[in-house]
């Protein structure tokens, strides 16, 4: 095990080193890498935070919770809401901000404010030769030479050990409220979910919650604004089915956290899968599917199974326009199924030889994104 | 502006490249006669020009695979352009070169209000995006000044932004799938509707590439159901220190605007009698958007202007009526087009956090006075990203040098105060030579290192966002192979 202390002696580390490692912030997002862990955990700190600018800049190792007592000390938030694994997957310790950029984990909200790749700004990170590379910047708007940013949020750590983050931030809203619509089965949910979203009313969260049965949408915002629109998607939503309104702001962000953190699968056994597709497209995948378990997020377009262990979810959907990561499953399932889908040819000739450019001698979380599975 | 010498080989194979074209593209696609080639000599960065070798429109992505596999295979270097509205040199072609112009593919392929997405041909300008959803009270977000002339395809070579991206964000937060030709002509489809593409985020990687990686044939864009209203507030100040106060004040505050648009003395003048907009005549006016149910938006403007007021505003005004609000945007908008009635200008656009725009508002009047050249100021204060205008007569011998000169200072500037070289408008050739201001070598190394996987060659643009210098070994290890 490795437990470099500053990103200089994490270069030399990876100079130095000879064997692959598995990279780890908080551990708490059971990646199956395989290798001599190289834990994170002591890239600390908060380095420059300027609410004024919406801007944070924090060392990788960082752990969430004082990433967000920081922002919230100045009504301010990450907005892209990013998903806590903790209680679906049984693991304990800290989430990194590391762990989150790497991963692209973003919540609900990813449909109206973004994904956490929409927020990053800037990355500095440590690439398999032991160089120390810096891409973006801390500034909103940045378009100078090519866009590493976003290729490293999500890469989950394959193309080179990230050491700082930049960040746009977000105020906070002073309020929330969420709708909860009575549903008969997941296409209405959807066509509930698309009416909302379609409408001018700035909805922040679209679920659909079957062992509820009902379609639930998010309002934020100020006071005023939040009864208002409210009481308009109320309003456009009626003919669907009955709808209640919760306005208490406590009672709608625990709905909220229970959907990104997938609350419904924590103490139900079996394999999770994670599936991005066209929002009309969900209730068909969920349906293919035929799971122990489903949720559906962003407006119908993320879904989440939970299936008998050891499913191949994949060949039950068969061909189909989107992709499915396995979130939960023991190790020989992950090395069976691989953990994300598959590419097309054309496309996984270029994530490799990407690979093979950022991290020549293979050192980083190897064949983690690419499965021996051919698509 | 210093460009490679054009390759003599490539030259000397023009009519077997022409004949070539001929075959898998209809005649009136294949422009090579001198002439008329010198329709796409330049883009909006017209201070350099060069006329292509061959200009080429093709229809279908097929025929830009076709038009890609063979200049590939002649070693010929391609320089994509969507409209030639570029400001940085974007779309400058090399004397050696095919100009691959995506013009003729405009349509609109999919419209999907349930899944709010449309997929289009990357020639479609992006107003005309708009346009196609607009009767169902849908837009395309990201707006740039020139979005009435400027391609898609552009705007994902560049990854655009414009006035209203504080709340929106720029390109590529609203692009969700393209289909990539690339170079060797091979076909590529990534992402689709759905939110998140798999895999690496080559998506993120191709916007913003500058027509490096590959030649956007297609796009799936998110669209936006439109808000019910939106209205903007004039705030005048009498110094540049006091409004950037108030604009920082306004974000801390947790009210979001959809726009906060700053301009100076110069530009506010120039505007006024371009659109009779109303704008009061003071050192710095603020235009600040903001949206929703009619209720909302007088929620938001007394926050505002409460915010406002604590500054001391010489002029506060909120937008009366439909035509008014109109009226304050087109003198915005048209702030390139209006000063460049007057004067000859360049358009710089680095970014810089916005706690230090009274420093770099300070330090570029100074160096207006060091260069003897005036500078009128609009930009998008909300996210920091400037658009100094320098001016300039370019019929005056050594006023360009003097005016480019003086550019590099302040987006130097912009550099050391911890912003960026360019916010919206790209590398092009214009900032090219100074990305090792921003960039360490190893940090440009790493961006090649994605061109090596795209363009092995480096036939794709090769002459630009790189500075020639760094790109070299590159480019004559082609050379050498032909």
């Amino acid at each position: 095990m490795k437990t470099p202390q500053s990103e200089a002696d994490l270069a030399d580390i990876i100079k130095g080193a000879n064997a692959p490692f598995a990279l780890r912030g908080g551990g708490t997002r059971g990646i199956p890498a395989h290798g001599t862990p190289l834990h994170l955990g002591s890239l600390t700190g908060v380095t420059l935070y300027e609410p004024g600018a919406l801007t944070l800049v924090a060392r990788t190792g960082t752990a969430m919770a004082e990433i967000e007592r920081v922002l919230a000390a100045e009504n301010q938030r990450l907005a892209f809401e990013p998903m806590d694994h903790r209680g679906l997957l049984g693991t304990d310790g800290e989430p990194t901000i590391g762990g989150v950029v790497a991963g692209n984990v973003s919540g609900p909200r990813r449909i109206q404010a973004g994904a956490c790749r929409d927020f990053l700004l800037g990355v500095r990170f440590v690439d398999g030769s032991g160089t120390v590379i810096k891409n973006g910047g801390r500034v909103m708007k940045n378009v100078t030479g090519y866009d590493l940013v976003k290729l490293m949020a999500g890469s989950w750590g394959t193309l080179g050990v990230l050491t700082e983050v930049s960040l746009k931030v977000l105020p906070t809203a002073e309020t929330e409220a969420t709708l909860s619509v009575q549903v008969p089965s997941a296409t209405d949910a959807v066509r509930v979910m698309s009416s909302a979203l379609g409408s001018p009313f700035d909805v922040t969260g679209a679920a659909y919650r079957p062992d509820q049965g009902d379609a639930v949408i998010r309002i934020e915002g100020f006071n005023d604004s939040v009864r208002y629109r409210t009481g308009k998607l109320k309003d456009l939503l009626g003919g669907f089915g009955r709808v209640d309104a919760n306005g208490d702001p406590e009672a709608s962000a625990q709905i909220w956290r229970d959907i990104r953190d997938v609350a419904a699968f924590h103490d139900a056994p079996g394999d999770v899968w994670r599936v991005s597709v066209k929002p009309t497209d969900g209730p068909d995948v969920m349906s293919r599917a035929d799971g122990e378990g489903a949720l559906m997020d962003w407006g119908g377009g993320l879904v989440w199974l939970r299936l008998l262990p050891g499913t191949d979810l994949r060949a039950r959907l068969g061909a189909f326009d989107g992709h499915a990561t396995l979130v939960r499953a023991n190790a020989d399932t992950h090395a069976r199924l691989g953990t994300f889908q598959p590419e097309p040819a054309a496309l996984r000739s270029l994530s490799r030889g990407l690979r093979e450019r950022f991290d020549p001698r293979g050192l980083f979380n190897p064949g983690l994104m690419e499965t021996a599975v051919e698509a | 502006m210093e460009m490679p010498n054009p390759n003599p080989h490539v030259l000397a194979r023009k009519a077997r490249v022409v004949e070539r074209l001929l075959r898998v593209l209809p005649k009136d696609a294949v422009i090579s006669d001198v002439a008329e080639t010198r329709a796409y000599e330049c883009d909006a960065l017209t201070a350099y020009k060069c006329p292509p070798m061959v200009a080429v429109l093709p229809a279908t992505t097929a025929e830009v695979s076709d038009v890609l596999r063979i200049c590939h295979e002649e070693g010929v270097p391609v320089v994509p352009r969507g409209s030639g509205t570029s400001l940085a040199g974007g779309a400058l072609p090399t004397a050696d070169c095919v100009i691959l112009g995506v013009a003729r593919m405009n349509e609109v392929l999919e419209t999907d209000y349930d899944n709010r997405i449309v997929r289009v041909q990357s020639g479609r300008t992006n107003l005309s995006v708009t346009g196609a959803v607009e009767d169902n009270d849908f837009f395309y977000a990201p707006d740039p000044s020139s979005q009435l002339a400027c391609a898609i395809a552009g705007n994902v070579a560049m990854n655009s932004g414009g006035a209203h991206c504080l709340k929106y964000g720029v390109t590529t937060n609203n692009l969700l799938g393209v289909t990539l030709v690339q170079m060797d002509g091979t076909v590529v489809e990534i992402g689709g509707a759905h939110l998140d593409a798999g895999g690496l985020d080559l998506l993120g990687l191709i916007c913003g590439s500058e027509g490096q990686l590959g030649v956007v044939t297609e796009a799936t864009l998110r669209i936006l159901r439109k808000p019910e209203g939106a209205r903007p507030v004039l705030i005048g100040y009498d110094s540049n220190e006091v409004a950037g106060a108030c604009v920082s004040d306004i974000i801390r505050a947790g009210v979001l605007p959809v726009a906060i648009e700053f301009m100076d003395r110069l530009c506010i003048e120039t505007c006024e009698n371009f659109a009779g907009a109303g704008y009061p005549m003071c050192e710095a006016l603020l235009i600040v958007e903001v949206e929703g149910s009619p209720e909302e938006i007088d929620a938001q403007l007394a926050l505002i202007t409460d915010i406002a007021r604590r500054h001391n505003p010489v002029d506060l005004r909120e937008a009366r009526d439909a035509d008014e609000a109109g009226r304050i945007w087109l003198g915005r908008k048209s702030a390139f087009g209006a000063m460049g009635q007057i004067n000859d200008y360049m358009c710089l656009d680095g970014t810089i956090p916005v706690s230090a725009l009274p420093t770099v508002l300070r330090r570029i009047g100074e160096l207006s006075k060091e260069y003897g050249l005036d500078v009128a100021n609009v930009f998008h204060a909300g996210d920091g990203n400037m658009h100094p205008l320098i001016l300039f007569d370019a019929n005056k011998p050594g006023d360009l040098e003097t005016c480019e000169a003086m550019g590099a200072e302040i987006l130097k500037l912009c550099v050391e105060v911890g912003g960026c070289l360019t916010g919206e408008h790209g590398v092009g050739i214009e900032k090219r030579d100074l990305m090792l201001h921003q960039y360490s070598q190893v940090d440009l190394e790493a961006q090649m290192l994605v061109k090596d996987v795209f363009d092995q060659q480096w036939l794709l643009n090769p002459a630009k966002v790189f500075p020639l210098t760094v790109s070299q070994s590159r480019r004559t290890e082609v050379l050498a192979a032909q």
